[in-house]
């Protein structure tokens, strides 16, 4: 009978041991504890332009503190606008009506997200409004030939001094 | 000529029936579930030999394998200036493969093997005709136990794997290489998802289990039962345990992670 103690105890160590692993993997490792408010959160909506590659389940941000979650973009086809979806925690419902929500990107190159800046309104928003003000996302390619077109256009008239300007330029992109 | 077209036909009906056989025998074991939950302590027995005993090398290589990706997933990510997201590489790799894959081949080689043995031997001592004798069911009796050990098992010795393997990386690249400590946690934290990454791999180590104690037990069960019958199935059950897991890790793989 000690024996059998013996390895009831072990598999039951083991077993403990495995649990606090994956508990371990869950909490530590990844989001769930960020964020779980499936149920309770509202949802607001958004129209962008260009929704760039913003996916499911890209941050919402405000002041850089990340407050929900998209859940959702469509496709408007009379519009022809990306209706983006997203998910607040319910504790952050004191966003005013007129906040301006903006695709940007982490970095350079990272991934896009929702960076909300709040406006001045007293009214705020409730769940299934929809954020009148928005900005598109940037792509690259555009603000690059954006950027190209106004070199060539004032790069005509005065070329030396300009030339400095595109290095630096390219420099801070980089 | 003629000869080795029989032979090829007869190699091929061998192998569907083996399968027609593994799969009988499959469903004999499942069908003893009911008798598993009356004596949970042959079941208990089964884990101990099976999951506590190869905790050490899972832990071992889970955390030789952790500490390899944080060296390696250093050198490439520093040539992009990007080692901040070494926690990301490392969890991520671990947690969605090499955790459960890893896991699964080691118990294979630990467990599956010893497993096989057990019962082969059994079947060649006439222990397990002895039992049909005594009006027991062996598969319900001996294998069923071992089977569901090996299934329980899977899950939580993957688990312990990848969590080991997670903080082998965090001694090497926060420890050894100067990676920022908060970096390497927030970051692996916003780009790990739950499901899609951690029950994701737990389902797959499930799996694993399942595929790598079938063929163990099946293999033990239909060795031939001579000495040299047991350690042909022995060495055949690790083979087809690599393959299986192998395998099917791509094609879970593809239906997880295949759509994005």
């Amino acid at each position: 009978m000690r024996e059998s103690r013996a390895i009831e105890i072990w598999v039951g160590l083991f077993v403990g041991m495995g649990i606090i692993a994956l508990f371990f993997l869950a909490m530590q490792v990844s989001n769930l504890s960020d964020l779980n408010m499936d149920d309770k959160s509202y949802r607001i909506t958004a129209r962008f332009e260009n929704a760039g590659s913003l996916k499911v389940k890209s941050p919402v941000t405000m002041a850089g503190v990340r407050i929900g979650r998209v859940s959702a973009i469509e496709f408007d086809k009379d519009t022809y606008e990306a209706v983006v979806e997203m998910r607040v925690d319910p504790a952050y419902d004191t966003l005013p009506i007129d906040t301006t929500a903006n695709v940007l990107t982490a970095g350079l190159l990272g991934e896009q997200y929702i960076g909300l800046s709040p406006g001045g309104s007293e009214e705020y928003l409730k769940d299934g409004d929809e954020i009148e003000l928005t900005q598109s996302a940037m792509v690259l390619e555009e603000v690059i030939s954006r950027f190209l077109f106004n070199k060539a256009e004032s790069g005509g008239e005065k070329s030396q001094g300009d030339a400095e300007g595109v290095d630096s330029d390219e420099a801070r992109i980089q | 000529m003629l000869r080795q077209v029989q032979k090829l036909g007869r190699t091929t009906l061998d192998g569907l029936q083996k399968l027609g056989r593994a799969n009988l025998f499959l469903l004999h074991v499942l069908s003893g579930l009911p008798d598993i939950l009356w004596r949970l302590w042959l079941l208990v027995a089964q884990v101990y030999s099976v999951g506590v005993l190869s905790i050490l090398i899972v832990t071992i290589s889970g955390m030789f394998v952790g500490m390899v990706l944080g060296l390696q997933g250093h050198y490439v990510l520093s040539e992009f200036g990007a080692e901040q997201s070494l926690g990301v590489m490392v969890a991520a790799s671990l947690v969605r493969e090499l955790g459960p894959v890893i896991t699964a081949l080691l118990f294979a080689g630990r467990a599956g093997s010893a497993l096989t043995a057990e019962i082969g031997l059994m079947k060649a001592t006439e222990q397990l005709s002895g039992m049909e004798m005594m009006a027991v069911d062996p598969v319900k009796r001996i294998i069923g136990p071992r089977f569901w050990a090996g299934i329980v098992s899977m899950p939580l010795l993957a688990s312990l794997f990848s969590m080991i393997g997670v903080l082998g990386g965090y001694f090497v690249g926060v420890g050894l290489l100067g990676v920022d400590d908060g970096a390497f946690w927030s970051q692996m934290r916003a780009k790990i998802d739950f499901e899609e990454d951690i029950l994701n791999g737990v389902i797959k180590s499930l799996v694993f289990g399942v595929v790598v104690t079938w063929i163990a037990v099946f293999e033990g069960y239909d060795s031939i039962p001579t000495s040299e019958g047991v350690s042909r199935a022995t060495t055949r059950s690790v083979v087809y345990s690599a393959f299986a897991v192998l395998g099917w890790d791509f094609v879970l793989t593809a239906l997880m992670f295949g759509e994005d």
